[in-house]
């Protein structure tokens, strides 16, 4: 049995789990001009999405393996893990990017000082609070020193559970790296393989690999509609639907992004004229949804953005061949897609890839916005404001945590920075 | 003290200190006439180094983290970390990247003055660290030379695992040899490695039998601010000469002398006279105060026998040792092997060995803002450690470099408190006094 023989996950959650409500902000309606039509699907499929977002007590994930009960669950951290491997062992990839704006924080406070950025200890307030009871496992790939440090918590807080660390490789020569990174993968596929009782030469790691493919092509098309068209695609609704991807089987993911491309493009909404940005620094401690509103209420229409990288990353024509996992590795290592959780190898200017991206998705501007005491994002930035500047592409910078509540700067700042865009523009 | 010099500050110099000035000087001196001498220069980090390797190629190493804490220790620091925050650098982030890219603004003038050279290639063996990286991307920028990478994988499981070794060496095969090579215009020569690789085991051996000597009482070392300048010569450009072989055995030397007369560490106001607390502690040093720092535990008779921040540099005494029949192996497993490429249980089972073995009074945690690395996780490593050693661990908070993270009165306070804490406990043990609740030490 293999993730996909199920029934669609229904997100299952109330809107708010906690029974509180973390400010005006956080739970605002969609952005002005981005209010849903009415139209039936686009709110349904919307408000699947939020449940799925404030699922804090993985109940859809509960509902999976209910229905599937000799698969197992595996939990993972930002930024990459090869979820093909986990799919092909018969267990439910679950991406756990932390608690967001609403979930007390008390035991994971007590495990990190007042320096350490918010995400390790909201994963760690839902883990002691038997939030992720329903996981079997978790995997910490090599994003930082501070998730890199969590699998150590991690296993000292739940040595009965799998716990692995994936060492990442970042050599710039790809064939050294793919080598090791084969057998970083094979290792990990077999202790999944081990939680299910399936025997790793009989999975289908192609069949795997051909359905993130094809989940990775209907990204593509959200994302590209994102640019041509953002009032179709708000950036805050794209979220959600990427978002989905962290805890739906990626058959029934897939889907949703078709049903939701579908009711975006029915649903008629009229153009707007907001300034357009990308958004950079988001890839690991997410940004509360309120602040994603936030940005879109100041007047701006996100185009893009390095949340949820792990679905970009690879071909979307990707294939297993002879030797899937090898074809895996190879793929991650020949990949040169930049994030701050990557060096970037000598003879490629650092920041001229994002530029590029930023670049072909239209935007007007940049907003760097980074988690606060995040030492890849906050370092990286000034290289990337270098390169942006030297593109004559203009930026604004703020950090924020996943629970942060007052918006009214970043309010105001981002709209400062729509109205200078609109300026430039008609200047 | 027939062997001692002491110094019109009341301070004490035994020859070794004097010795490795001396080496210390050379070296910056050979940095400053790099350019005429036509001498490459590497940068690279202490943390799973190549020293050996790059001494064979005879390029001279240059370590910006020991240019950080020498800037901190020069009070430097808070102008060149405002200076890096001017170019945009947040508040948030490691102090020494922000100390070196200040420093960098200002001119790169070294400890003697003159400007350091620039680099010819920068050696990135991040072992340990993931803020190397982005370091060495922020170095490349202003420098425009090329970066050697050498991703050295984690102990995740608290042991090297199969395929790292190999992973490594290959690494080295491919990418840092032909590097050096091609900065140089030398060919790599195993020989050579083989022979400097026999000269750091003999200094290995003899650090081991320094720090070790702690396991005496009364300590005749303080294991962490005496242990850091012990460390220097091995941990920085010096591992694999002659000068760090004659170091290690004169220091080795004057730790047993120290120990059949019964002596105590040297401490910058002399001889500490009475040892009265024995800790083990856990985390880098502030290096900003670090006297005023030092004082606070001399004071009051504190002596560390045992730290885990002289280990970021190699675990010789777990029995490590360079191997010259086994040149880039050898290398590779002491990358692997750094402290701060353990995981997290591996820290909790070194610091809780550390206590039973060193039979130390308490264990204290300073806590350095700048450095995820070691600074993540403290908190679960001090709970863990007190429960496996039944001793109440101290828990500080303070920076490396940057001086707005070091608040003397708080740490002193704290300080003051954990060492009222255990005289009470050894109080109650000794059945002299009444039991008192144990005070908790916690961070702010
Ligand atoms: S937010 Fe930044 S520092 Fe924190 S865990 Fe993520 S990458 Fe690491
Ligand atoms: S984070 Fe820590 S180990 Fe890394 S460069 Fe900074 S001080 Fe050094």
């Amino acid at each position: 049995m293999s993730p996909d023989s199920h029934d669609p996950a229904n997100g299952g959650a109330p809107l708010n789990p906690c029974g509180g409500c973390s400010g005006p902000e956080a739970l605002a309606a969609p952005a002005r001009g981005m209010q849903s039509s009415g139209h039936a699907p686009l709110d349904d499929i919307l408000s699947r999405c939020e449940g799925l977002y404030f699922d804090y007590d993985h109940e859809a994930v509960a509902e999976w393996k209910r229905k599937h009960p000799t698969g197992a669950a595996v939990g993972y951290l930002p930024v990459y893990v090869p979820r093909e491997v986990f799919h092909a062992a018969g267990v439910l990839p679950v991406g756990v990017l932390g608690a967001g704006e609403q979930l007390e924080i008390v035991r994971g406070d007590a495990c990190f000082q007042s320096y350490i950025c918010h995400l390790p200890r909201s994963v760690v307030e839902l883990g002691a609070s038997g939030r992720l009871d329903v996981l079997d496992g978790m995997v910490f790939p090599s994003t930082c020193d501070v998730i890199r440090n969590l699998s150590g918590i991690w296993q000292i807080m739940f040595p009965e559970k799998l716990t692995r660390y994936l060492d990442v490789p970042q050599t710039t020569d790809p064939r050294v790296g793919q080598q090791f990174f084969r057998q970083v993968i094979s290792d990990l596929f077999r202790d999944l393989c081990k939680l299910t009782g399936r025997k790793p030469e009989e999975c289908d790691i192609s069949g795997s690999i051909r359905l993130y493919a094809e989940n990775r092509r209907v990204i593509e098309e959200l994302n590209a509609l994102r640019k041509t068209s953002p009032w179709t695609v708000p950036g805050s609704e794209a979220y959600l639907v990427l978002r989905a991807a962290m805890v739906l089987p990626v058959e029934d993911h897939t889907q949703l992004v078709r049903d939701y491309l579908q009711a975006a493009q029915d649903a008629g909404r009229k153009p707007q004229d907001h300034a357009r940005v990308s958004l950079c620094g988001v890839f690991c401690e997410q940004p509360p949804l309120g602040m994603l509103r936030t940005i879109e209420r100041s007047g701006c229409a996100i185009v893009d953005d390095d949340s949820m990288q792990l679905l970009r990353w690879l071909p979307t024509d990707l294939e297993g061949g002879e030797d899937p996992i090898d074809a895996l590795a190879q793929a991650w290592c020949l990949d040169i897609s930049e994030s701050a959780s990557r060096f970037v190898p000598d003879g490629t200017c650092k920041g001229a890839g994002f530029v590029k991206t930023v670049q072909e998705s239209g935007a007007d501007g940049v907003v760097f916005a980074a988690p606060s005491f995040c030492d890849p994002a906050l370092l990286d930035r000034p290289m990337l404001v270098d390169a942006c500047e030297a593109a004559g592409i203009n930026s604004t910078s703020f950090q924020y945590a996943e629970n942060s509540g007052q918006m009214q700067p970043i309010r105001e700042q981002t709209g400062t920075f729509a109205d200078s865009i609109k300026l430039w523009s008609d200047e | 003290m027939t062997a001692e010099d002491k110094q019109e500050t009341g301070s004490v110099r035994e020859p070794s200190m004097l010795r490795q000035k001396e080496m210390t000087q050379g070296h910056y001196e050979r940095l400053a006439q790099a350019k005429e001498s036509g001498q490459k220069v590497v940068y690279t980090f202490v943390p799973g180094n190549l020293t050996e390797l790059l001494l064979a190629f005879d390029v001279l190493p240059v370590l910006p983290e020991i240019n950080a804490l020498q800037s901190g220790m020069r009070k430097r620091s808070a102008k060149y970390i405002a200076e890096a925050e001017r170019q945009g650098h947040s508040e948030d982030v490691c102090t020494y990247v922000k100390c070196d890219i200040g420093m960098l603004l200002e001119g790169n003038v070294g400890p003697t003055g003159e400007p350091l050279p620039e680099p010819d290639l920068l050696l990135l063996s991040y072992t340990g660290c993931f803020t190397f990286l982005k370091w060495f991307e922020l170095l490349r920028e202003r420098y425009n030379c090329p970066v050697a990478m050498l991703h050295v994988p984690y102990q995740s499981q608290g042991e090297i695992e199969p395929g790292m070794v190999e992973y490594v060496v290959e690494q080295i095969q491919t990418e840092v040899i032909p590097k050096l090579e091609e900065i140089t215009g030398r060919k790599y020569d195993e020989d050579r490695v083989r022979e400097l690789l026999g000269l750091s085991a003999q200094a290995e051996d003899d650090l081991v039998a320094v720090l070790e000597s702690a396991k005496n009482k009364p300590s005749p070392i303080d294991s962490y601010f005496g242990g850091v300048y012990y460390i220097g010569p091995l941990f920085t450009a010096f591992r694999g000469t002659q000068d760090a072989v004659e170091y290690y055995a004169q220091l080795r030397r004057e730790t047993e002398e120290r120990i059949a007369r019964g002596l105590g560490p040297i401490t910058p106001v002399g001889t500490m006279q009475e040892e009265r607390f024995r800790l083990v502690v856990e985390g880098p040093p502030n290096w900003t105060h670090f006297h005023q720092f030092w004082s606070m535990f001399h004071e009051q008779g504190a002596v560390v026998v045992a730290s885990t921040y002289t280990k970021v540099g190699g675990l010789y005494e777990r029995g490590f040792r360079h191997d010259p029949s086994r040149p880039l192996q050898t290398l590779a497993e002491y990358c692997l092997g750094c402290y701060t490429n353990l995981s997290l249980p591996a820290r909790v089972d070194m610091i809780s060995d550390y206590v039973r073995d060193y039979e130390a009074d308490g264990f204290l945690i300073n806590s350095v803002k700048s450095c995820n690395s070691f600074s993540a996780g403290q908190l679960v490593m001090l709970r863990e450690v007190e429960e496996r050693c039944g001793q109440p661990g101290a828990f500080i908070e303070t920076d490396l470099v940057d001086p707005r993270y070091f608040s003397a009165s708080n740490v002193k306070n704290r300080i003051e408190s954990y060492f009222q804490m255990l005289e009470q406990r050894r109080s109650v043990q000794t059945g002299t006094k009444q039991a008192t609740p144990s005070e908790k030490v916690a961070p702010s």
